[in-house]
Parts: C-alpha cells; sequence; structure tokens
C-alpha cells in the first residue's frame, strides 16, 4: 500500500518538465531553478487565466483585484541551439482590471525582458491616455497585493546565486541569495520545489537577520492541458499579517494569441475574443 | 502503516535535525503537498472550471441596483472653496454630485459605449444641458459606435474621449478638447479631457500605425469664461471674473468648421516614433473680434513629433510642435496668437533606491514666440507684452503608502520667465474598494497678473471630495 502512492503521482504527472537522461543523474541545481521557472512561468506558447486577489490586511480589512491575464511567450531566435519549450526569453503580458470597479478596464501591458528592465504601459480608460511606465520598481506591491510586480512575472533567475540545499523524497531545496543586495528588500529566500513537477510549492524569504519575513505558499494544482499549474497560492507578510490569496481560473494553454494583442492598439479595445 | 510512512515522510526532515553537521534551515519541516499535488485529483477540464464572474456583495443598495441593470460608474461628492477672497467670484469654488453611470455592450461587429453624469451643480444657475460645455444636470463623456471592419482597421464613431502625445499634464500636439475649468477647481484629473465628436479611424500595420481623428464641427476647449475662474483680461487691463464673462464666436458650421488630427507612429528598437498633425483652430481663444470685442478662435495648424523611450529604469520623452497660426503669418497680427514653436523634455522614474512605491517625473518646457519683433511692435498699448520665450519645470512626487491605500502626490508647474507657479497637491484614501475620500489643492503663485499661472491667483482653491465606485 505504501508504494502505490508516490507510484500514482508520478504517472499522473506525465510530462516531466525537466529532461533527464536516466533516473540515476541528478539535476544540478541550475537545471532545477531553470525547470522551476519554465514551470512557473512559461508552459505552453501562451496562456490566459482569470485571476482573483483576495487581499486581508492585518486588522482582517477585505480587498479584491479581478483582471484577466493574457501571456505570449516571444519565440526562440533562429540562431537557438537547444529545444523550444526550453526556451525562457522575453514574454508579453496584458493586464486587464475588472475590479475593484475605479481600475474597471485599467490595463497594464508588459514586455518583459528577462535580465533588463521591462518595458511596461498604462492604459487609463477615463483619459484614454496610454502613459509608459517606470519599471525600475519591481519588489513593490503589484495594485496593493502582498504580491511583488516581480512575483506576478517572475524574478530573473540570472539576479540570484542558487544553492541546492536539501534534496528530500518530494522536494528540491534551493537557497538562492540576491548578487545585488541593494536592488532587494531580502537576505536571501527558500524555495520547495516539487520533484515531480518542478512547480514551487512554497517560498520562504528572510530578512538579514535570517528571520522569515515572507512567504509563498502553493494551495491548489491542477493539470491543465497537460501543464501542471498552480491554481491557487497565498504570499503573507508575516510582519503586517497581511495575506493576499491569488486563485486562477479558466486557465488555458496554446490558445494561439496574436502578437499584435501587445500593442497601444489593443489598450485602447480590448481583445474581447481572447479575454473571453 | 501507510499513515506511519507518511507520518516519516512529512517529519523526516526533524529527524535529520538532529545531525549536527547538517546546515542551518533543513530541520525544519518540510511543507505539506498543496491540494492537487501528490492526491489522486481530478484533471481540471479547462471547459467546466470557467465560473461566471461573481460580483461581490455591495454594501450600498444603490449599487446593487446599477450593477444589474449592467451599468458601471460612480458617485462623486466634492466642494471646494477658494483661499483668497476674489472680488469677481464667489467663493466656494465647487459644490456638486456627479452620478457617472456607464454602459458597454458588444453586439457583433460593434462595441457600443455610453458614459453620462447627471450632474448636481449648486454653482451654475442653469439646469439646462448644454452637450459641448458640459454644464447642466447632465454631461455625456460617451456615446460611441466601435468596429474593426478590416483586421488593421478600428473605427470609433461618436462622443469620445481622446488623448496622445507624450507630455504629462503638458500637452503639444494632443490638440483635443481640455477642460481648464474642471482641471483649476478640482474635479478628478479626467475631467481635464474633454469629449470630442468624431470619428477615430486607427490603421495598423507591422511597422507603423496611421490615427486619423475628423471632427466634423470644431470642438473648442471648455476654456475659461470667467463665470468660475478669473483670468486677467487684456482688454480691461486688469483681472476679470463674473462682472465680465467672456462669450467668444465659437465656429460651429458641421462639416465647414472641422478639424483634422493625425498621427502617424511606429516603434524602432525600443523607441516609440510619432509624427503628428492638426488642421483646425487655436483650441480655447487665441483671438479677439476688433468689432464686436469678443474672443475668437483662429486657424491654427500644428506639426509635431515627439520620442519616448526606456532610460535608466525611468521613462525619457521628447516632443516638439510648431503652432502655425495661419490669420497671423507674419506675427504682425495683434488681434490674432502669434505662431509658436513648443519643445517638451521630459523624465519619470520609480525611485526604489530611496523609498518603494515612490515615483518622481520632471519636465522642461519651453513655449517660444515666432515673430516677436512684429508681436512687440503691433501690440495695442496698455497690454501688457509676454515673453518671447516661455519656460516651464514640471515636477511630480508620487507616494503609494498603507499598502496603496493611501496615495499622495504633488504636480508643480514653476516658470522662472514668468515668475509664477501653479502647484496640485492631492492626498487619495482608498477606504475600501468602493469607498474613497480626497483632498487636495490648486494654488497659484504669480508676481504679476498678466501671466499664464500669475493670473489665476485668486482662484487658489481645497477641495475635498468622497467616490463610491461601483
Amino acid at each position: 500500500m505504501k508504494i502505490v502512492y508516490p507510484l500514482m503521482f508520478a504517472a499522473w504527472f506525465v510530462t516531466p518538465a525537466l529532461a533527464q537522461d536516466g533516473d540515476d543523474k541528478a539535476p544540478t541545481v541550475d537545471e532545477i531553478v531553470a525547470a522551476a521557472n519554465r514551470v512557473g512561468y512559461y508552459q505552453g506558447k501562451d496562456g490566459r487565466a482569470q485571476v482573483k486577489m483576495e487581499i486581508v490586511d492585518g486588522q482582517g480589512r477585505r480587498r479584491e483585484r479581478e483582471m484577466t491575464i493574457l501571456r505570449r511567450d516571444v519565440p526562440p531566435p533562429k540562431d537557438y541551439q537547444g529545444k523550444p519549450e526550453d526556451y525562457t526569453g522575453d514574454q508579453l503580458f496584458y493586464v486587464r482590471f475588472r475590479r475593484p470597479a475605479d481600475v474597471n478596464k485599467t490595463t497594464f501591458l508588459v514586455h518583459k525582458r528577462p535580465g533588463k528592465d521591462d518595458d511596461r504601459w498604462l492604459y487609463l480608460p477615463a483619459l484614454d491616455l496610454v502613459k509608459r511606465i517606470s519599471s525600475a520598481d519591481k519588489r513593490s506591491s503589484f495594485v496593493g497585493s502582498n504580491f511583488y510586480y516581480e512575483d506576478v512575472s517572475g524574478r530573473h533567475i540570472g539576479a540570484d546565486e542558487h544553492r541546492l540545499v536539501e534534496t528530500t523524497k518530494t522536494y528540491y531545496v534551493v537557497e538562492s541569495r540576491p548578487k545585488d543586495k541593494a536592488s532587494v528588500e531580502f537576505a536571501s529566500y527558500k524555495m520547495w520545489i516539487h520533484k515531480a513537477t518542478f512547480l514551487v510549492v512554497k517560498v520562504e524569504y528572510r530578512d538579514d537577520a535570517g528571520k522569515v519575513y515572507r512567504t509563498y505558499e502553493a494551495l491548489k494544482v491542477g493539470k491543465v492541458q497537460g501543464y501542471p499549474t498552480v491554481l491557487k497560492a497565498r504570499m503573507s507578510d508575516l510582519r503586517s499579517k497581511g495575506t493576499t490569496t491569488v486563485t486562477y481560473e479558466d486557465v488555458a494553454y496554446d490558445l494561439g494569441l496574436p502578437a499584435n494583442i501587445f500593442t497601444e492598439r489593443y489598450l485602447r479595445r480590448a481583445p474581447r475574443k481572447w479575454m473571453r | 502503516m501507510t499513515r506511519a510512512w507518511l507520518v516519516t515522510l512529512a517529519f523526516g526532515g526533524v529527524l535529520l535535525a538532529q545531525e549536527p553537521e547538517l546546515p542551518q534551515g533543513l530541520g525544519e519541516p518540510e511543507p505539506g503537498l498543496p491540494e492537487g499535488l501528490g492526491e489522486q485529483a481530478e484533471p481540471v477540464d479547462p471547459v467546466s472550471s470557467v465560473s461566471p464572474v461573481e460580483r461581490s456583495p455591495m454594501d450600498w443598495p444603490g449599487t446593487a441596483f446599477f450593477a444589474d441593470l449592467g451599468l458601471t460608474g460612480f458617485l462623486d461628492v466634492r466642494a471646494g472653496t477658494r483661499v483668497t477672497s476674489d472680488r469677481y467670484e464667489r467663493s466656494a469654488s465647487l459644490a456638486e454630485a456627479r452620478l457617472r453611470l456607464e454602459y458597454e455592450d458588444e453586439f457583433d461587429p460593434f462595441v457600443v459605449r455610453v458614459a453620462a453624469d447627471l450632474v448636481a451643480d449648486a454653482l451654475y444657475d442653469s439646469w439646462t444641458p448644454e452637450p459641448e460645455s458640459g454644464r447642466g444636470f447632465i454631461d455625456l463623456r460617451e456615446a460611441s459606435v466601435a468596429t474593426t471592419p478590416l483586421p488593421f482597421l478600428d473605427v470609433k464613431v461618436g462622443r469620445q474621449v481622446l488623448t496622445w502625445g507624450t507630455g504629462d499634464l503638458l500637452f503639444l500636439n494632443d490638440l483635443f478638447p481640455k477642460d481648464w475649468v474642471s482641471f483649476f477647481v478640482g474635479r478628478d484629473t479626467e475631467y481635464l479631457k474633454a469629449p470630442s465628436d468624431a470619428v477615430r479611424v486607427g490603421a495598423y500595420g507591422g511597422v507603423a500605425n496611421l490615427e486619423v481623428v475628423y471632427t466634423p464641427r470644431f470642438d473648442s476647449d471648455r476654456y475659461l469664461t470667467g463665470e468660475r475662474v478669473s483670468y486677467f483680461n487684456p482688454l480691461l487691463g486688469r483681472r476679470s471674473g463674473r462682472d465680465a464673462i467672456q462669450r467668444p464666436i465659437v465656429p460651429d458650421d458641421f462639416g465647414r468648421d472641422d478639424e483634422i488630427a493625425a498621427r502617424l507612429s511606429g516603434d524602432v528598437r525600443g523607441f516609440e516614433l510619432a509624427a503628428y498633425g492638426y488642421w483646425g483652430r487655436w483650441k480655447s481663444p487665441g483671438g479677439l473680434d476688433v468689432a464686436t470685442g469678443a474672443a475668437t478662435f483662429p486657424r491654427l495648424n500644428v506639426y509635431g513629433a515627439s520620442a519616448r523611450t526606456q532610460l535608466a529604469g525611468g521613462i525619457a520623452n521628447v516632443e516638439v510642435g510648431y503652432y502655425d497660426s495661419r490669420q497671423d503669418v507674419g506675427g504682425g497680427n495683434p488681434f490674432v496668437n502669434n505662431s509658436e514653436f513648443r519643445v517638451l523634455v521630459g523624465y519619470e522614474r520609480d525611485l526604489p533606491e530611496l523609498a518603494e512605491s515612490l515615483t518622481v517625473g520632471v519636465q522642461y518646457y519651453v513655449e517660444n514666440l515666432i515673430g516677436y519683433g512684429a508681436y512687440r511692435s503691433t501690440l495695442p498699448v496698455g497690454i501688457p507684452p509676454r515673453d518671447e520665450s516661455r519656460h516651464v519645470i514640471t515636477m511630480r512626487i508620487t507616494k503609494l503608502l498603507l499598502e496603496q491605500r493611501l496615495r499622495v502626490s504633488l504636480f508643480g508647474y514653476v516658470s522662472p520667465s514668468d515668475a509664477d507657479a501653479y502647484l496640485r497637491p492631492n492626498v487619495t484614501y482608498a477606504i475600501d474598494d468602493d469607498w474613497s475620500v480626497t483632498v487636495g489643492g490648486n494654488v497659484f503663485f504669480g508676481e504679476d497678473d498678466h501671466t499664464f499661472f500669475g493670473q489665476f491667483e485668486n482662484n487658489s482653491n481645497v477641495f475635498v471630495a468622497a467616490r463610491l465606485s461601483f
């Protein structure tokens, strides 16, 4: 009986996120982190989700955010040597808010360029204003939630030094330290990366004193079109006691989103067909 | 047996932690698996898992009523007062309630949008709606139909708010109507943009985009008449307001008094480049009818260009505009504005190095009068001359606090050449997702009575507002 459990588990996730050349060869920490980045942010050529955030502050006051997120990966360049599905390059994000009411139809457009500053635009419908905005502040709150901009679009894996500190039956435990300490508020963070799927199940951020002050937890995972996908997650600020719980609904991959959706034209005119 | 195995799995780390040579952190219990990992969960069917967008329960029954009708919007109540006495104006600068109702729906292949404010404004004497000025009990902000007749072509017809250009509260190539009264008395910033009754056509190609806006009947700014905001009246040689309300001659022949605005834009290696053209009229009074003494809107063409790019984590922009005043080509007509050359350079950046959620923007703007010699030699006696070049520096500082519930911002225009300034402090607190309150001000300084911002000195005001969004 005790063996059935891990076996079922392995069979269920038939798509190995990391190509392993035989079971005897353990992946390196760089391979693990790259695979986690791919599974977390790059599954499929594109994707869509209806995203709800529930923000509860330390006093128990509750706020909500609702948005549609469209994502498209920029295909690898012609001279790219590796497998196309392993490519983790530039990405385009289209984020249109529905709630709260005062930001209804407000839209973010992000061209993510790993290792460089992203290009970001903000569309304010009441003014018909397309404002290009600074992306220097990557670790500030995303729309008042406990998530940072960088949590939403993915932190560049080259920004940190990664070290595999433990391999358990279930997880690779990776500790990461920033290369540029001045640019971040953490001293280190530890990720529990699920071995079978390479989903990040938990992250603990530590301050200079080594104290955990911020945690991420994946609360619900499902398989969508063959891709293991986080469907519910929570970010907790242990200092303020605030939490943000995010749920992803109507998740779909490989929709064939056209590249031109991610342009100023579609900030003014929402791509209704693709947002459902 | 099974349970024992699971317990061992879950707490294996604890046992390991007792080994002294292990590095710190290993000893803690590892996280349990989330729902869906490690158990026989049902695979998610992406189609059946779609849940309809639920509306949150509303605290206030009125908003639920509008929500049920498919309407969104807000209720905005605000009041303001002058901080100095103005002999030509009331002391109250703002006293109004607005109920915004918005409706949007798709009737394939059309998208219809209507947005209207029902207004109770205690400072206007008449409730009769005036669709051009927005006065009266209803202010129609949008009534448009949009469609995409060809894959590369968007068309939007009807009343709509239009904006382009790169300036922050400075407009060079955006010749769409502005509402200066709203801006100066403390309405929400969205009211700075007055709607146009126009046709917007956009053709979007792989390399460049062309957008053309045709306004068949001239849409002026919602300019200053003196009724709400006092200003320097050159004919009287002093400030004036309600004692001499301006009634300009507004060209209003449908089809003949039209406007065309065009923008050609594209992205070249991260530089957003655009060229602009405008063929129409000065948007606020730019001339004087000598026979009647009434202000006029002389013909104006504008040609310009802009570039915007990312620079050192911030956004840099440059914009130029040549204002070709068609009824005063040499600059020698004292009753029509001279031509001008306008230049703007700006930079805005988050400053995480100083504080989180802190954004600072700086702009330098110069307005250069063309034909200045002719202007000076024909300027009627008694009218104070303006400088050949008007220099303006703007600064914006925005800081978000209390988990972004509190937004503190200051926008300031300072003109060293005119020796005047205009400051717009604003503090907005979001009580919850629905309610917010704002305290703000519009503060004008000036050494002289006739300079651009100095003329409004007696209009300096503070205001409070509450808004319920739904």
